[in-house]
């Protein structure tokens, strides 16, 4: 009844806009606080000034960049890229050196498949000629990502001990999750230098909160019985935080690390935009300038980086210990170390002889980027190309995504609100529909409604689109057991390639327009569409199909009535996950040249607008937070309705 | 075995589960029932309880799942602060212990043993069992050595380098049992170690558990949901409901004389004649002159049988373990018991 009202009068005030008064249809300028020069007023007060001698926060953070920070990334530059720092190596350490420890660790946590894995990403980097912008990013994962983790590990276990610092801290966690990157870029140049300092602090505060919802939850998850174990052994509080809890917790702590990880690199990759150099930055530079071939080249780097980095933490969360037998020589029982030594120093010794050994040169390198570019600008020139890209440009175009966003843009501002809600209304309930006019209102209020807008229109242009093509997809691919499981793990592979790598394809088919970033994106969210498709029709219990096959129904008949339901719980959590990527690469995707948030956001990077970018991106997460909120709650509902 | 001074001494324990116990026990009527106690939005897991334990005595508590029996054992540890009442162990009051002497208390004098093992999963067999050595600081050479003397006494030595995850259950017991010996502990608690096993391992770990007994002779509480546990093990049985105590005997008086219905249904399909010993059924002799060879007091009615049925004696002579006689047994009631009421 209350939704009927809810969306008459939303519908009531779209038909009447040509009458309706103007502060209905966009809010008047002369309404708008000024949130960005309060925020600035705000951070200008916490900051303090160090030229005009006023203390605040600046001096803290410039102290820790200055200080240990600078320290630690300079360790790891000279150690790896040979950057002039302590210690003061002469050269970095050769690639085959580094590449031999790496292949030695992928033994010891995955065998020979991970060992495999290890060596062929490093040499593929190094033939390339992209050793030493690999290390660059490398270094700075080094420093960013166990920061990440000792700072998620004391949060967590901060918040797993005083249940109300937890409470305080989830909704900061659940916005900082959905606050575009670009958000945390800006605040952390200005507090924290401008290079890898700044890189790694952002790059380290968007990667921790994953670290510490993990940290808790293992905590949380510890038996009873172990912990009254440890305590009848007259353990000590702080021995039963390090003895028994902590390692006890150990397989959700190290699925943190992972996530740490995996967020860490897709980060420093996109710092590229403060001007920290390495991968990303040589990716943005090669994209800009249309260097296909390169683009291509850096793209595989990063995503056999990511697939490595990933799955060699995956094994170590599975990784068991196991016996030795009695008597085992410490040679034995300590054999990678000592095989990890011996290759290394091998290596070392053979590089000062052989150069191929040491570095190779982007002038040495095996690199094809030339030939590439050529071929794949070649293939983009034939006709049949051509015209084929030429007219999914058109029809995506002309016939759905201007139509669609000049009709968002054409509701009045109060009509698309009261739409919002009654959306949250019907698949939330109360609270999210009450959230949604809040969070909305608050859009409005920013005074970036129409960018806000667009920034909308994109996200669900594309979830739509990937919808038509990742739901088909899951539901084919879920009808076997073997395409299932291969999809899947494609998925699980795809979900770990950095955010920054799908710009890619889109870009190469179809230049810098519009349409690449609708299709990057389009990419970016079939992943979790089709994985949560074929995960929700895989777990329905097998009873209830064997129930429909029983009861004489076609296969068309099971699917739509008995597992398709049941699946679409699941499904739901997907189409929100595909939600939130939209979001986090519509921003990301602004550099391309867009209208949305992202580009206005993106421009604030050049600047030291501190409010404004807030702003624009407190506004991206309360739109993502208002869906998030009204999707998950619906899901988790059904689940229990359904009883799964 | 027992002696005059209880190692635990428990009196009127009161354990309630809910959001202000202490608040509430304080103002609450006498005679509620468990239920009343449920209805005001508390659960009673340990009420009213007094209770002793003495030095050398191994005392079972039984009892249906949920009806407080490792709550009582964790007030005991401590593992639980009680809302009312007191608990002492040797004559000093637990709750008055601030956090050093308890965990003192529990570095010397207590062992424990749970239902699930409660193992480190990351730390070998040998590391397990060291583990209250090392929380109280010994140097690891004498940690070893120690631990290595437990781990052989519960027959797993060759396994010291294994991790949990690599034992079967009977194993991973035996584990949680050595850790728990390893401080030499005068108490121990073992809260239904063996309920997690098969019956067949069961039986053997419940052997292997009184040879230790009987080696090593420690004041033991054993909780159990199993009433033939309960009687091949007990010196005294507690058994209890809701909480409460329902009745706290030896195995022959349990059996013999239940005190209420939820006690005599436990004991209903025991087969009694194989708990209850001859000096259970004995009378005192009140002066009477007795002839003829006495029986052993300390044989069960089973094991009397073939005596019972040969022996023309209207009542028999029950002497103790020194020989003297303490009582006469009627040669009916025996029988009785052995074959049923005829
Ligand atoms: N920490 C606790 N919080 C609330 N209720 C508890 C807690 N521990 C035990 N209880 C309740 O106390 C009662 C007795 O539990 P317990 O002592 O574990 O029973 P038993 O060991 O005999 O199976 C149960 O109803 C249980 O739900
Ligand atoms: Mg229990």
């Amino acid at each position: 009844m209350f939704l009927q009202a809810i969306l008459v009068t939303a519908l009531i005030l779209t038909a009447a806009k040509p009458i309706l008064p103007d502060f209905l249809v966009r809010l008047p300028d002369v309404w708008i606080p000024p949130f960005a020069d309060w925020l600035d007023v705000f951070f200008e007060f916490i900051r303090g000034d160090m030229d005009a001698g006023r203390w605040g926060l600046i001096y803290v953070t410039r102290w820790f960049a200055d200080g240990p920070l600078e320290f630690m990334l300079g360790v790891t530059a000279n150690i790896l890229e040979g950057r002039h720092r302590w210690p003061y190596f002469e050269n970095p350490l050769p690639w085959s050196s580094v590449a031999a420890v790496t292949v030695v660790l992928g033994y010891y946590l995955g065998g020979w498949r991970m060992a495999l894995l290890a060596g062929g990403t490093m040499i593929w980097t190094a033939l390339m000629g992209q050793w030493n912008i690999t290390m660059q990013t490398v270094s700075v994962l080094l420093v960013a990502a166990p920061l990440g983790f000792a700072i998620g590990l004391v949060v967590g276990i901060t918040a797993w001990k005083y249940r109300s610092f937890d409470n305080a801290i989830r909704p900061l966690l659940a916005v900082m999750q959905t606050l575009p990157f670009y958000t945390y870029l800006l605040p952390a140049v200005i507090f924290f230098k401008v290079g890898p300092t700044a890189g790694a602090i952002a790059t380290t505060i968007y990667a921790t909160p994953p670290m510490i919802l993990m940290t808790t939850i293992g905590l949380r998850k510890v038996s009873p019985e172990v912990v009254e174990a440890g305590k009848m052994s007259g353990a000590t509080r702080w021995q039963m935080l390090t003895k028994v809890f902590i390692p006890t917790a150990r397989t959700e702590i190290l699925v943190g690390v992972n996530q740490v990880i995996m967020l860490s690199l897709a980060m420093i990759v996109l710092t590229a935009f403060i001007g920290m150099p390495g991968l990303g930055a040589t990716l943005l530079s090669s994209m800009n300038s249309f260097r296909l071939g390169r683009s291509l080249e850096i793209g595989i780097t990063i995503v056999l980086l990511a697939i490595m980095l990933d799955q060699m933490s995956k094994a170590w969360v599975a990784k068991q210990p196991v016996h030795f037998e009695r008597g085992t020589p410490w040679y034995l029982r300590h054999k990678h170390v000592v095989v990890a030594l011996v290759l290394f120093s091998v290596f070392y010794v053979a590089a000062q002889f052989f150069d191929m050994l040491n570095d190779i040169g982007r002038r040495q390198s095996f690199s094809q980027a030339r030939e590439i570019d050529a071929l794949i600008k070649g293939f983009l020139a034939l006709d049949v190309v051509k015209s084929i890209t030429g007219t999914i440009r058109y029809v995506l175009n002309v016939w759905v995504l201007v139509p669609f966003r000049d009709a968002l843009l054409w509701i009045p501002t109060s009509a698309f609100i009261l739409f919002v809600v009654a959306f949250a209304y019907g698949v939330g309930g109360k609270r999210p529909a009450l959230y949604a006019l809040i969070f909305f209102s608050l859009v409005a209020l920013s005074g970036w409604w129409d960018r806000s807008v667009i920034t909308l229109y994109t996200v669900f242009a594309a979830v739509f689109l990937a919808s038509l093509f990742g739901i088909p997809l899951g539901i084919v691919a879920s009808r076997s057991e073997r395409w299932s499981k291969r999809i899947l793990m494609l998925c699980d592979t795809a979900q770990t390639f950095p955010s920054f790598v799908y710009l890619l394809p889109a870009i190469m088919l179809f230049g810098i327009t519009d349409t690449t970033v609708v299709l990057s994106v389009v990419i970016y969210t079939m992943v979790p569409l089709t994985r949560y498709t074929i995960e929700g029709l895989r777990n329905v219990p097998p009873e209830m199909s064997e129930a429909a096959d029983m009861s004489g129904a076609t296969r068309w008949q099971k699917l739509t009535s008995v597992q398709l339901p049941l699946a679409v719980p699941t499904m739901a959590v997907g189409f929100n996950q595909a939600i939130m990527f939209a979001f986090f690469m519509v921003i990301i995707a602004a550099f391309i040249g867009t209208q949305d948030l992202g580009q206005e956001l993106q421009r604030t990077l050049a600047g030291t607008d501190l409010g404004k970018n807030f702003v624009l991106g407190i506004c991206v997460s309360l739109m993502a937070l208002t869906f998030d909120m009204a999707i998950l709650s619906w899901a988790n509902r059904r689940k229990k309705a359904l009883g799964l | 075995m027992q002696t005059d001074t209880p190692v635990i001494s428990c009196r009127n324990a009161w354990k309630l589960f809910g959001p202000n116990p202490r608040q509430y026990l304080s103002q609450m009527p006498d005679g509620q029932s468990y239920n009343d106690i449920l209805a005001d939005g508390y659960i009673a897991g340990v009420k009213d309880v007094s209770l002793d334990v003495g030095k050398g005595e191994m005392l079972v508590i039984m009892g249906l799942s949920g009806s407080g029996k490792s709550t009582l054992v964790r007030c005991f540890s401590r593992l639980h602060d009680i809302t009312g009442g007191t608990i002492e162990i040797d004559g000093q009051d637990i709750m008055a212990l601030p956090e050093k002497g308890l965990i003192e208390l529990r570095r010397s004098k207590m062992g424990m043993v749970f239902q699930s093992f409660g193992l480190l999963p990351h730390r070998t067999v040998l590391e397990n069992v060291a583990f209250p050595l090392e929380m109280r600081g010994q140097d690891s050479h004498k940690r070893r050595e120690r631990a290595m003397e437990v781990i052989k006494l519960v027959g797993l030595d060759g396994r010291e380098g294994y991790f949990p995850r690599e034992l079967s259950g009977g194993q991973q017991q035996r584990v949680g049992i050595a850790r728990s010996l390893v401080i030499e502990p005068d108490i121990w608690f073992l809260d239904e170690p063996f309920s997690a096993l098969d019956p067949l391992i069961r039986r053997e770990m419940q052997d292997e558990f009184l040879r230790l007994q009987e080696m090593l002779g420690k004041t033991i509480v054993f909780i159990t949901h199993d009433f033939d546990e309960a009687l091949r093990l007990a010196d005294r049985i507690a058994i209890m409901k809701d909480g409460a105590i329902e009745q706290c005997d030896t195995p022959d008086q349990i059996v013999l004389n239940p005190k209420t219905p939820y006690v005599l249904k436990f004991t209903e399909d025991v087969e009694k004649a194989l708990v209850v010993h001859a000096s259970a059924l004995a009378k005192p002799l009140n002066g009477e002159a007795v002839e003829g060879t006495p029986i052993d007091g300390g044989m069960t009615i089973r094991q009397l049988a073939r005596t019972l049925v040969n022996d023309p004696r209207e009542n028999l002579p029950v002497a103790d373990s020194s020989g003297t006689v303490t009582g006469v047994m009627s040669r009916k009631a025996a029988l009785d018991l052995l074959m049923g009421p005829a």
